[in-house]
Protein backbone atom coordinates (compact mmCIF):
# COMPACT_ATOMS: atom_id res chain seq x y z
CA UNK A 1 0.00 0.00 0.00
CA UNK A 2 1.10 3.53 -0.65
CA UNK A 3 2.75 4.96 2.49
CA UNK A 4 0.43 7.98 2.31
CA UNK A 5 -2.53 5.65 2.75
CA UNK A 6 -0.79 3.79 5.58
CA UNK A 7 -0.30 7.11 7.31
CA UNK A 8 -3.89 8.13 6.64
CA UNK A 9 -5.17 4.89 8.11
CA UNK A 10 -3.05 5.27 11.23
CA UNK A 11 -4.18 8.84 11.64
CA UNK A 12 -7.82 7.94 11.18
CA UNK A 13 -7.52 5.15 13.74
CA UNK A 14 -5.95 7.72 16.05
CA UNK A 15 -8.98 9.98 15.69
CA UNK A 16 -11.44 7.23 16.44
CA UNK A 17 -9.43 5.63 19.24
CA UNK A 18 -9.35 8.87 21.17
CA UNK A 19 -12.51 10.83 21.95
CA UNK A 20 -11.52 13.56 19.47
CA UNK A 21 -13.54 12.29 16.53
CA UNK A 22 -16.64 11.43 18.56
CA UNK A 23 -16.62 14.71 20.43
CA UNK A 24 -16.24 16.48 17.12
CA UNK A 25 -19.07 14.56 15.46
CA UNK A 26 -21.48 15.02 18.37
CA UNK A 27 -20.76 18.70 18.82
CA UNK A 28 -20.96 19.31 15.11
CA UNK A 29 -24.30 17.55 14.77
CA UNK A 30 -25.77 19.22 17.84
CA UNK A 31 -24.68 22.67 16.78
CA UNK A 32 -25.75 22.11 13.19
CA UNK A 33 -29.18 21.08 14.42
CA UNK A 34 -29.40 23.98 16.81
CA UNK A 35 -28.43 26.60 14.24
CA UNK A 36 -30.49 25.11 11.46
CA UNK A 37 -33.71 24.74 13.40
CA UNK A 38 -33.52 27.30 16.19
CA UNK A 39 -31.50 30.17 14.76
CA UNK A 40 -31.78 29.51 11.05
CA UNK A 41 -35.55 29.08 11.13
CA UNK A 42 -35.60 25.95 9.01
CA UNK A 43 -39.36 25.53 9.24
CA UNK A 44 -40.30 29.20 9.29
CA UNK A 45 -38.58 29.79 5.97
CA UNK A 46 -41.32 27.91 4.24
CA UNK A 47 -39.04 26.94 1.39
CA UNK A 48 -37.85 23.43 0.94
CA UNK A 49 -34.08 23.88 0.87
CA UNK A 50 -31.12 23.41 3.17
CA UNK A 51 -30.15 27.07 3.08
CA UNK A 52 -30.73 27.35 6.81
CA UNK A 53 -28.22 24.55 7.30
CA UNK A 54 -25.46 25.63 4.90
CA UNK A 55 -25.52 29.26 5.94
CA UNK A 56 -24.00 28.33 9.30
CA UNK A 57 -21.30 26.00 8.04
CA UNK A 58 -18.53 28.61 7.72
CA UNK A 59 -19.08 29.65 11.35
CA UNK A 60 -19.30 26.15 12.75
CA UNK A 61 -16.22 25.02 10.87
CA UNK A 62 -14.36 28.05 12.12
CA UNK A 63 -13.89 26.32 15.48
CA UNK A 64 -14.49 22.69 14.72
CA UNK A 65 -12.13 22.21 11.82
CA UNK A 66 -9.09 23.72 13.58
CA UNK A 67 -9.96 21.43 16.52
CA UNK A 68 -9.64 18.45 14.18
CA UNK A 69 -6.50 19.72 12.49
CA UNK A 70 -4.57 21.16 15.43
CA UNK A 71 -2.94 17.87 16.33
CA UNK A 72 -1.77 16.91 12.86
CA UNK A 73 1.86 18.02 13.15
CA UNK A 74 2.13 19.59 16.58
CA UNK A 75 1.47 16.22 18.18
CA UNK A 76 4.16 14.59 16.05
CA UNK A 77 6.56 17.29 17.07
CA UNK A 78 5.65 17.08 20.75
CA UNK A 79 6.02 13.30 20.90
CA UNK A 80 9.19 13.27 18.80
CA UNK A 81 7.58 10.90 16.30
CA UNK A 82 8.20 13.38 13.50
CA UNK A 83 11.77 12.12 13.42
CA UNK A 84 10.53 8.56 13.21
CA UNK A 85 7.98 9.32 10.50
CA UNK A 86 10.28 11.35 8.28
CA UNK A 87 13.10 8.82 8.43
CA UNK A 88 10.81 6.11 7.10
CA UNK A 89 10.74 5.64 3.35
CA UNK A 90 8.14 8.30 2.58
CA UNK A 91 8.41 11.69 0.98
CA UNK A 92 7.27 14.63 3.11
CA UNK A 93 4.52 15.22 0.55
CA UNK A 94 3.15 11.72 1.06
CA UNK A 95 3.20 12.21 4.81
CA UNK A 96 1.40 15.55 4.54
CA UNK A 97 -1.22 14.20 2.15
CA UNK A 98 -1.81 11.10 4.25
CA UNK A 99 -2.43 13.04 7.42
CA UNK A 100 -4.50 15.66 5.67
CA UNK A 101 -6.65 13.06 3.99
CA UNK A 102 -7.44 11.38 7.32
CA UNK A 103 -8.55 14.63 8.93
CA UNK A 104 -10.60 15.53 5.88
CA UNK A 105 -12.36 12.18 6.09
CA UNK A 106 -13.37 12.98 9.66
CA UNK A 107 -14.98 16.18 8.41
CA UNK A 108 -16.58 14.34 5.51
CA UNK A 109 -17.97 11.78 7.95
CA UNK A 110 -19.54 14.58 9.98
CA UNK A 111 -21.12 16.04 6.87
CA UNK A 112 -22.36 12.64 5.80
CA UNK A 113 -24.11 12.21 9.14
CA UNK A 114 -26.33 15.20 8.38
CA UNK A 115 -28.14 13.09 5.76
CA UNK A 116 -31.40 13.06 7.81
CA UNK A 117 -31.73 16.74 6.88
CA UNK A 118 -31.74 15.82 3.21
CA UNK A 119 -34.35 13.15 3.83
CA UNK A 120 -36.44 15.60 5.85
CA UNK A 121 -36.58 18.30 3.19
CA UNK A 122 -37.32 15.72 0.54
CA UNK A 123 -40.13 14.36 2.70
CA UNK A 124 -41.60 17.78 3.44
CA UNK A 125 -41.37 19.21 -0.05
CA UNK A 126 -39.61 19.06 -3.36
CA UNK A 127 -36.21 20.74 -2.95
CA UNK A 128 -33.68 21.24 -5.73
CA UNK A 129 -31.35 18.36 -4.85
CA UNK A 130 -28.73 19.76 -7.22
CA UNK A 131 -28.44 22.83 -5.02
CA UNK A 132 -28.21 20.62 -1.96
CA UNK A 133 -25.43 18.58 -3.56
CA UNK A 134 -23.60 21.78 -4.45
CA UNK A 135 -23.98 22.86 -0.82
CA UNK A 136 -22.38 19.65 0.37
CA UNK A 137 -19.54 19.96 -2.12
CA UNK A 138 -19.03 23.56 -1.04
CA UNK A 139 -18.96 22.51 2.61
CA UNK A 140 -16.44 19.81 1.90
CA UNK A 141 -14.22 22.28 0.06
CA UNK A 142 -14.64 24.87 2.79
CA UNK A 143 -13.74 22.30 5.44
CA UNK A 144 -10.78 21.23 3.33
CA UNK A 145 -9.54 24.81 3.06
CA UNK A 146 -9.83 25.46 6.79
CA UNK A 147 -8.16 22.14 7.44
CA UNK A 148 -5.21 22.97 5.23
CA UNK A 149 -4.75 26.15 7.24
CA UNK A 150 -4.88 24.17 10.49
CA UNK A 151 -2.37 21.72 9.00
CA UNK A 152 -0.03 24.59 8.21
CA UNK A 153 -0.26 26.21 11.64
CA UNK A 154 0.18 22.89 13.41
CA UNK A 155 3.47 22.41 11.58
CA UNK A 156 4.81 25.58 13.15
CA UNK A 157 4.42 24.59 16.79
CA UNK A 158 4.54 21.66 19.15
CA UNK A 159 1.69 23.16 21.13
CA UNK A 160 -1.79 22.13 19.99
CA UNK A 161 -3.50 25.05 21.72
CA UNK A 162 -1.31 27.58 19.95
CA UNK A 163 -1.91 25.74 16.70
CA UNK A 164 -5.68 25.90 17.29
CA UNK A 165 -5.81 29.58 18.16
CA UNK A 166 -3.63 30.68 15.25
CA UNK A 167 -5.64 28.69 12.74
CA UNK A 168 -8.95 30.04 14.09
CA UNK A 169 -7.63 33.57 13.72
CA UNK A 170 -6.44 32.96 10.15
CA UNK A 171 -9.71 31.27 9.20
CA UNK A 172 -11.70 34.06 10.81
CA UNK A 173 -9.78 36.60 8.79
CA UNK A 174 -10.46 34.70 5.55
CA UNK A 175 -14.10 34.49 6.54
CA UNK A 176 -14.68 38.11 7.54
CA UNK A 177 -12.92 39.51 4.49
CA UNK A 178 -15.97 38.58 2.46
CA UNK A 179 -18.73 38.69 5.03
CA UNK A 180 -21.27 41.31 3.90
CA UNK A 181 -21.44 43.23 7.22
CA UNK A 182 -17.67 43.68 7.09
CA UNK A 183 -17.44 44.48 3.39
CA UNK A 184 -20.30 46.97 3.74
CA UNK A 185 -18.30 48.70 6.44
CA UNK A 186 -15.11 48.61 4.40
CA UNK A 187 -16.68 50.26 1.38
CA UNK A 188 -17.21 53.41 3.42
CA UNK A 189 -13.45 53.91 3.76
CA UNK A 190 -11.75 52.06 1.02
CA UNK A 191 -11.78 51.98 -2.73
CA UNK A 192 -14.57 49.61 -3.82
CA UNK A 193 -12.16 47.87 -6.18
CA UNK A 194 -9.94 47.15 -3.21
CA UNK A 195 -12.87 45.82 -1.18
CA UNK A 196 -13.80 43.70 -4.14
CA UNK A 197 -10.28 42.29 -4.26
CA UNK A 198 -10.20 41.54 -0.54
CA UNK A 199 -13.55 39.84 -0.60
CA UNK A 200 -12.52 37.74 -3.57
CA UNK A 201 -9.86 36.30 -1.30
CA UNK A 202 -12.47 35.33 1.25
CA UNK A 203 -13.82 31.83 1.72
CA UNK A 204 -17.23 33.36 2.36
CA UNK A 205 -17.65 34.78 -1.13
CA UNK A 206 -16.77 31.51 -2.80
CA UNK A 207 -18.68 29.34 -0.40
CA UNK A 208 -21.85 31.37 -0.83
CA UNK A 209 -21.59 31.29 -4.56
CA UNK A 210 -21.29 27.49 -4.54
CA UNK A 211 -24.19 26.99 -2.14
CA UNK A 212 -26.41 28.99 -4.48
CA UNK A 213 -26.16 25.94 -6.70
CA UNK A 214 -23.64 27.05 -9.29
CA UNK A 215 -20.47 25.04 -9.16
CA UNK A 216 -18.33 27.66 -10.84
CA UNK A 217 -14.82 26.49 -11.71
CA UNK A 218 -13.39 29.72 -10.28
CA UNK A 219 -14.80 28.91 -6.85
CA UNK A 220 -13.51 25.36 -6.98
CA UNK A 221 -10.17 26.68 -8.17
CA UNK A 222 -10.10 29.12 -5.26
CA UNK A 223 -10.51 26.38 -2.66
CA UNK A 224 -8.11 24.11 -4.49
CA UNK A 225 -5.46 26.83 -4.52
CA UNK A 226 -5.88 27.56 -0.81
CA UNK A 227 -5.45 23.86 -0.07
CA UNK A 228 -2.48 23.38 -2.38
CA UNK A 229 -0.82 26.53 -1.11
CA UNK A 230 -1.22 25.60 2.54
CA UNK A 231 -0.10 22.01 2.13
CA UNK A 232 2.87 23.09 0.08
CA UNK A 233 3.78 25.66 2.73
CA UNK A 234 3.44 22.97 5.38
CA UNK A 235 6.11 21.05 3.49
CA UNK A 236 8.32 24.11 3.33
CA UNK A 237 7.90 24.70 7.06
CA UNK A 238 8.73 21.10 7.92
CA UNK A 239 11.82 21.32 5.75
CA UNK A 240 13.16 24.67 6.92
CA UNK A 241 12.47 23.62 10.50
CA UNK A 242 14.95 20.80 10.05
CA UNK A 243 17.42 22.71 7.92
CA UNK A 244 17.29 25.48 10.55
CA UNK B 1 27.39 0.64 3.56
CA UNK B 2 27.69 4.13 4.99
CA UNK B 3 30.14 6.71 3.78
CA UNK B 4 29.97 10.09 5.43
CA UNK B 5 32.25 12.80 4.17
CA UNK B 6 32.97 16.04 5.92
CA UNK B 7 29.60 16.37 7.61
CA UNK B 8 28.95 19.74 9.14
CA UNK B 9 25.83 20.98 10.86
CA UNK B 10 25.31 24.40 12.34
CA UNK B 11 22.34 25.62 14.34
CA UNK B 12 22.52 29.37 14.04
CA UNK B 13 25.92 30.30 15.44
CA UNK B 14 26.33 26.90 17.11
CA UNK B 15 28.49 24.36 15.30
CA UNK B 16 27.03 21.03 16.39
CA UNK B 17 28.95 18.84 13.97
CA UNK B 18 32.22 20.06 12.57
CA UNK B 19 33.64 18.06 9.66
CA UNK B 20 32.96 14.46 10.60
CA UNK B 21 33.89 11.71 8.15
CA UNK B 22 33.56 8.00 8.69
CA UNK B 23 32.70 4.78 6.91
CA UNK B 24 30.84 1.73 8.08
CA UNK B 25 30.87 -1.70 6.45
CA UNK B 26 28.71 -4.77 6.77
CA UNK B 27 29.77 -6.88 9.73
CA UNK B 28 30.90 -3.87 11.72
CA UNK B 29 29.45 -2.39 14.87
CA UNK B 30 30.64 1.17 15.13
CA UNK B 31 30.21 2.93 18.45
CA UNK B 32 29.89 6.69 18.69
CA UNK B 33 31.29 7.64 22.02
CA UNK B 34 31.21 11.11 23.41
CA UNK B 35 29.93 13.35 26.19
CA UNK B 36 26.45 14.88 26.06
CA UNK B 37 26.27 17.59 23.47
CA UNK B 38 29.19 16.21 21.48
CA UNK B 39 27.13 15.96 18.31
CA UNK B 40 26.41 12.22 18.21
CA UNK B 41 22.65 12.57 17.75
CA UNK B 42 23.01 15.36 15.23
CA UNK B 43 25.36 13.20 13.15
CA UNK B 44 22.92 10.29 13.28
CA UNK B 45 20.03 12.53 12.31
CA UNK B 46 21.97 13.56 9.24
CA UNK B 47 22.88 9.99 8.34
CA UNK B 48 19.24 8.88 8.62
CA UNK B 49 18.13 11.75 6.41
CA UNK B 50 16.19 13.61 9.08
CA UNK B 51 18.44 16.66 9.19
CA UNK B 52 19.99 17.93 5.99
CA UNK B 53 23.70 18.57 6.57
CA UNK B 54 24.92 22.15 6.32
CA UNK B 55 27.70 20.71 4.19
CA UNK B 56 29.12 17.31 3.40
CA UNK B 57 27.90 14.20 1.67
CA UNK B 58 26.38 10.91 2.77
CA UNK B 59 26.26 7.72 0.72
CA UNK B 60 24.06 4.87 1.90
CA UNK B 61 25.01 1.72 0.04
CA UNK B 62 26.29 4.02 -2.74
CA UNK B 63 23.00 5.93 -2.90
CA UNK B 64 23.43 9.62 -2.33
CA UNK B 65 21.13 10.51 0.55
CA UNK B 66 20.56 14.00 -0.81
CA UNK B 67 19.31 12.85 -4.19
CA UNK B 68 17.85 9.39 -3.46
CA UNK B 69 16.47 9.91 0.06
CA UNK B 70 13.60 7.42 -0.03
CA UNK B 71 15.59 4.59 -1.59
CA UNK B 72 18.42 5.17 0.89
CA UNK B 73 16.10 5.27 3.91
CA UNK B 74 14.56 1.95 2.92
CA UNK B 75 17.88 0.30 3.84
CA UNK B 76 18.06 1.88 7.27
CA UNK B 77 16.42 1.05 10.57
CA UNK B 78 16.56 3.91 13.05
CA UNK B 79 16.05 4.20 16.77
CA UNK B 80 15.99 7.92 17.51
CA UNK B 81 17.14 9.37 20.81
CA UNK B 82 14.46 8.99 23.52
CA UNK B 83 12.77 6.22 21.51
CA UNK B 84 9.63 8.02 20.34
CA UNK B 85 6.48 6.07 19.44
CA UNK B 86 2.81 6.83 18.90
CA UNK B 87 1.59 6.53 22.46
CA UNK B 88 -2.08 6.39 21.46
CA UNK B 89 -1.54 3.06 19.69
CA UNK B 90 -1.17 -0.46 20.98
CA UNK B 91 2.22 -2.12 20.67
CA UNK B 92 0.89 -4.39 17.96
CA UNK B 93 -0.79 -1.54 16.09
CA UNK B 94 2.36 0.52 16.16
CA UNK B 95 4.59 -2.29 14.95
CA UNK B 96 2.11 -3.19 12.22
CA UNK B 97 2.14 0.44 11.13
CA UNK B 98 5.95 0.38 11.02
CA UNK B 99 5.87 -2.83 8.99
CA UNK B 100 3.34 -1.39 6.54
CA UNK B 101 5.41 1.75 6.17
CA UNK B 102 8.32 -0.48 5.25
CA UNK B 103 6.28 -2.05 2.49
CA UNK B 104 5.45 -5.24 4.36
CA UNK B 105 1.85 -6.42 4.40
CA UNK B 106 -0.23 -9.50 5.05
CA UNK B 107 1.76 -12.61 5.88
CA UNK B 108 5.18 -10.98 5.57
CA UNK B 109 4.14 -8.19 7.95
CA UNK B 110 2.89 -10.79 10.39
CA UNK B 111 6.16 -12.71 10.27
CA UNK B 112 8.24 -9.55 10.62
CA UNK B 113 6.14 -8.48 13.58
CA UNK B 114 6.49 -11.85 15.27
CA UNK B 115 10.25 -11.81 14.86
CA UNK B 116 10.68 -8.27 16.19
CA UNK B 117 8.37 -8.98 19.12
CA UNK B 118 10.37 -12.06 20.01
CA UNK B 119 13.76 -10.36 19.73
CA UNK B 120 12.63 -7.47 21.90
CA UNK B 121 10.62 -9.51 24.42
CA UNK B 122 7.39 -7.63 23.80
CA UNK B 123 5.04 -10.61 23.89
CA UNK B 124 3.55 -9.81 27.32
CA UNK B 125 2.46 -6.29 26.32
CA UNK B 126 1.54 -6.84 22.68
CA UNK B 127 -2.06 -5.71 23.05
CA UNK B 128 -1.48 -2.96 25.57
CA UNK B 129 -1.62 0.74 24.82
CA UNK B 130 1.88 2.20 24.57
CA UNK B 131 1.04 5.08 26.90
CA UNK B 132 0.44 2.62 29.75
CA UNK B 133 3.91 1.09 29.48
CA UNK B 134 7.17 1.75 31.30
CA UNK B 135 10.12 3.52 29.79
CA UNK B 136 12.00 0.26 29.31
CA UNK B 137 9.16 -1.17 27.27
CA UNK B 138 8.79 1.96 25.18
CA UNK B 139 12.45 1.81 24.40
CA UNK B 140 12.22 -1.76 23.23
CA UNK B 141 9.09 -0.96 21.21
CA UNK B 142 10.95 1.67 19.27
CA UNK B 143 13.88 -0.69 18.93
CA UNK B 144 11.53 -3.36 17.55
CA UNK B 145 10.27 -0.82 15.05
CA UNK B 146 13.82 -0.21 13.86
CA UNK B 147 14.52 -3.87 13.11
CA UNK B 148 11.10 -4.84 11.81
CA UNK B 149 12.15 -4.83 8.15
CA UNK B 150 15.45 -6.58 8.90
CA UNK B 151 17.45 -3.66 7.51
CA UNK B 152 21.04 -3.89 6.33
CA UNK B 153 21.89 -0.77 8.27
CA UNK B 154 20.87 -0.08 11.84
CA UNK B 155 21.33 3.29 13.45
CA UNK B 156 20.66 3.30 17.17
CA UNK B 157 20.86 6.47 19.23
CA UNK B 158 21.56 5.43 22.82
CA UNK B 159 19.84 2.07 22.50
CA UNK B 160 20.33 1.12 26.14
CA UNK B 161 19.25 4.41 27.65
CA UNK B 162 16.57 3.91 30.29
CA UNK B 163 16.92 0.14 30.47
CA UNK B 164 17.68 -1.85 33.61
CA UNK B 165 20.98 -3.76 33.79
CA UNK B 166 19.47 -7.03 32.54
CA UNK B 167 17.81 -5.34 29.62
CA UNK B 168 21.01 -3.45 28.85
CA UNK B 169 22.82 -6.74 28.70
CA UNK B 170 20.17 -8.23 26.38
CA UNK B 171 20.27 -5.28 24.02
CA UNK B 172 24.07 -5.33 23.88
CA UNK B 173 24.14 -9.02 23.01
CA UNK B 174 21.46 -8.41 20.41
CA UNK B 175 23.50 -5.62 18.83
CA UNK B 176 26.58 -7.76 18.87
CA UNK B 177 24.90 -10.73 17.23
CA UNK B 178 23.08 -8.64 14.63
CA UNK B 179 26.34 -6.87 13.89
CA UNK B 180 27.69 -9.97 12.21
CA UNK B 181 25.31 -9.59 9.28
CA UNK B 182 24.51 -5.89 9.34
CA UNK B 183 26.22 -2.55 9.55
CA UNK B 184 25.39 -1.04 12.92
CA UNK B 185 26.06 2.45 14.16
CA UNK B 186 25.17 3.18 17.74
CA UNK B 187 25.88 5.96 20.16
CA UNK B 188 26.44 5.84 23.85
CA UNK B 189 28.14 7.62 26.66
CA UNK B 190 28.54 4.37 28.58
CA UNK B 191 32.04 3.06 28.15
CA UNK B 192 31.45 -0.60 28.96
CA UNK B 193 28.99 -0.64 26.11
CA UNK B 194 31.72 0.11 23.63
CA UNK B 195 33.84 -2.72 24.96
CA UNK B 196 30.90 -5.08 25.10
CA UNK B 197 29.46 -4.56 21.63
CA UNK B 198 31.66 -2.61 19.22
CA UNK B 199 34.15 -3.75 16.68
CA UNK B 200 35.26 -0.15 16.26
CA UNK B 201 34.68 3.08 18.11
CA UNK B 202 34.82 6.72 17.27
CA UNK B 203 35.22 9.26 20.03
CA UNK B 204 33.44 12.52 19.28
CA UNK B 205 33.94 15.73 21.15
CA UNK B 206 32.51 19.14 20.34
CA UNK B 207 31.49 18.04 16.87
CA UNK B 208 34.81 16.51 15.86
CA UNK B 209 36.22 13.01 15.80
CA UNK B 210 39.07 12.91 18.29
CA UNK B 211 39.84 9.19 18.13
CA UNK B 212 38.96 6.26 15.91
CA UNK B 213 39.92 2.64 16.41
CA UNK B 214 39.06 -0.70 17.96
CA UNK B 215 38.23 -0.61 21.67
CA UNK B 216 41.67 -2.17 22.27
CA UNK B 217 43.41 0.55 20.26
CA UNK B 218 41.65 3.16 22.30
CA UNK B 219 42.43 1.51 25.59
CA UNK B 220 46.08 1.32 24.62
CA UNK B 221 46.10 5.11 24.61
CA UNK B 222 45.45 5.15 28.32
CA UNK B 223 48.40 6.18 30.49
CA UNK B 224 47.77 3.00 32.46
CA UNK B 225 48.04 0.78 29.41
CA UNK B 226 51.01 -1.61 29.66
CA UNK B 227 51.68 -0.82 33.32
CA UNK B 228 52.12 -3.78 35.65
CA UNK B 229 50.25 -4.23 38.88
CA UNK B 230 51.85 -6.56 41.36
CA UNK B 231 50.79 -7.81 44.75
CA UNK B 232 53.48 -9.31 46.97
CA UNK B 233 54.16 -10.66 50.47
CA UNK B 234 56.71 -7.94 51.31
CA UNK B 235 57.47 -4.50 49.90
CA UNK B 236 59.32 -4.78 46.62
CA UNK B 237 61.68 -1.82 47.19
CA UNK B 238 64.84 -3.90 47.58
CA UNK B 239 63.97 -6.13 44.62
CA UNK B 240 63.31 -3.14 42.40
CA UNK B 241 66.52 -1.38 43.34
CA UNK B 242 68.67 -3.20 40.81
CA UNK B 243 66.04 -3.61 38.07
CA UNK B 244 66.43 -1.75 34.81
CA UNK B 245 63.53 -0.59 32.66
CA UNK B 246 61.31 0.88 35.38
CA UNK B 247 60.13 4.33 34.47
CA UNK B 248 58.16 5.01 37.62
CA UNK B 249 56.17 3.25 40.32
CA UNK B 250 53.13 4.17 42.28
CA UNK B 251 51.75 2.61 45.43
CA UNK B 252 48.10 1.49 45.24
CA UNK B 253 45.80 0.46 48.09
CA UNK B 254 46.06 -3.04 49.66
CA UNK B 255 49.82 -3.01 49.29
CA UNK B 256 49.69 -3.34 45.52
CA UNK B 257 52.30 -1.62 43.45
CA UNK B 258 51.97 -0.30 39.92
CA UNK B 259 55.11 -0.28 37.83
CA UNK B 260 55.43 1.55 34.53
CA UNK B 261 57.99 0.27 32.04
CA UNK B 262 60.27 2.64 30.13
CA UNK B 263 59.14 3.20 26.61
CA UNK B 264 61.37 0.77 24.75
CA UNK B 265 60.71 -2.14 27.09
CA UNK B 266 57.67 -4.35 26.52
CA UNK B 267 55.42 -5.16 29.44
CA UNK B 268 56.08 -8.87 29.11
CA UNK B 269 59.84 -8.36 29.40
CA UNK B 270 59.32 -6.29 32.51
CA UNK B 271 57.12 -8.98 34.02
CA UNK B 272 59.86 -11.54 33.49
CA UNK B 273 62.43 -9.19 35.03
CA UNK B 274 60.17 -8.46 37.98
CA UNK B 275 59.50 -12.12 38.71
CA UNK B 276 63.21 -12.92 38.61
CA UNK B 277 64.04 -9.97 40.86
CA UNK B 278 61.31 -10.91 43.32
CA UNK B 279 62.57 -14.44 43.54
CA UNK B 280 66.13 -13.28 44.13
CA UNK B 281 64.98 -10.94 46.93
CA UNK B 282 62.83 -13.69 48.51
CA UNK B 283 59.53 -11.91 47.90
CA UNK B 284 56.47 -14.05 47.17
CA UNK B 285 54.36 -12.78 44.27
CA UNK B 286 50.64 -13.29 44.89
CA UNK B 287 49.35 -11.65 41.76
CA UNK B 288 50.83 -9.91 38.77
CA UNK B 289 49.14 -8.55 35.69
CA UNK B 290 49.51 -6.21 32.78
CA UNK B 291 46.98 -3.37 32.65
CA UNK B 292 45.00 -3.09 29.41
CA UNK B 293 44.32 0.54 30.07
CA UNK B 294 40.95 1.94 30.92
CA UNK B 295 38.59 3.44 28.41
CA UNK B 296 37.34 6.06 30.82
CA UNK B 297 40.83 7.47 31.28
CA UNK B 298 41.14 7.77 27.52
CA UNK B 299 37.67 9.22 27.29
CA UNK B 300 38.40 11.83 29.90
CA UNK B 301 41.71 12.81 28.41
CA UNK B 302 40.16 13.19 24.93
CA UNK B 303 36.89 14.95 25.66
CA UNK B 304 35.56 17.93 27.50
CA UNK B 305 32.11 17.44 28.95
CA UNK B 306 29.09 19.42 27.94
CA UNK B 307 30.08 22.21 25.67
CA UNK B 308 28.21 25.31 26.61
CA UNK B 309 30.23 27.94 24.85
CA UNK B 310 29.40 29.00 21.33
CA UNK B 311 32.25 28.78 18.92
CA UNK B 312 32.40 30.98 15.84
N1 LIG C 1 17.69 21.59 16.93
C1 LIG C 1 18.75 22.15 17.53
N2 LIG C 1 18.83 23.49 17.64
C2 LIG C 1 19.90 24.07 18.23
N3 LIG C 1 20.95 23.41 18.75
C3 LIG C 1 20.93 22.07 18.70
C4 LIG C 1 19.83 21.36 18.08
N4 LIG C 1 20.10 20.05 18.16
C5 LIG C 1 21.28 19.92 18.79
N5 LIG C 1 21.78 21.13 19.12
C6 LIG C 1 23.08 21.38 19.78
O1 LIG C 1 24.06 20.68 19.11
C7 LIG C 1 24.98 20.09 20.01
C8 LIG C 1 25.08 18.61 19.77
O2 LIG C 1 23.89 17.98 20.20
P1 LIG C 1 23.63 16.43 20.07
O3 LIG C 1 23.96 16.01 18.70
O4 LIG C 1 22.25 16.18 20.55
O5 LIG C 1 24.69 15.83 21.10
P2 LIG C 1 24.80 14.38 21.70
O6 LIG C 1 23.78 13.50 21.05
O7 LIG C 1 26.19 13.96 21.42
O8 LIG C 1 24.54 14.49 23.16
C9 LIG C 1 24.49 20.43 21.40
O9 LIG C 1 25.25 21.49 21.90
C10 LIG C 1 23.08 20.85 21.19
O10 LIG C 1 22.72 21.84 22.11
MG1 LIG D 1 22.27 12.46 21.89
Amino acid sequence: MNPALTIARRELAGYFQSPVAYVFLVIYLLLSGFFTFMVGGFFERGTSSLEAFFIWQPWLYLFLVPAVGMRLWSEERRMGTLELLLTMPVTPLQAILGKYLAAWLVIAAALALTFPLVLTVNYLGTPDNGVILAGYIGSLLLGGAYLSIACLTSATTRNQVVSFIVSVVVCLFLLLAGWPPVTDLLVQWADPAFVQLVSSLSVMTHFQSITKGVLDSRDVLYFASVIVFCLFTTGVILRTERAN
Amino acid sequence: MIQARNLTKTFGPKVAVDGISFTLEKGEVLGFLGPNGAGKSTTMRMVTGYLPPTSGEILISNLNLATRPVAARRLIGYLPENAPSYSDMTVEGFLRFAANMRGLSGESAKRALGRAVELCFLQPVLHQGIETLSKGYRHRICFAQSIIHDPDILILDEPTDGLDPNQKHEVRSLIKSMGRTKAILFSTHILEEVEAACTRAVVIDRGRIVANGTPEDLKARSPEAGAITISTSKPMDSALAGLAGVRKTSQLENGRLRIYPVEKLSSAELVAGLLAAAQKAGVDVYDIRIEEGRLDDVFRSLTISDTKEVRP
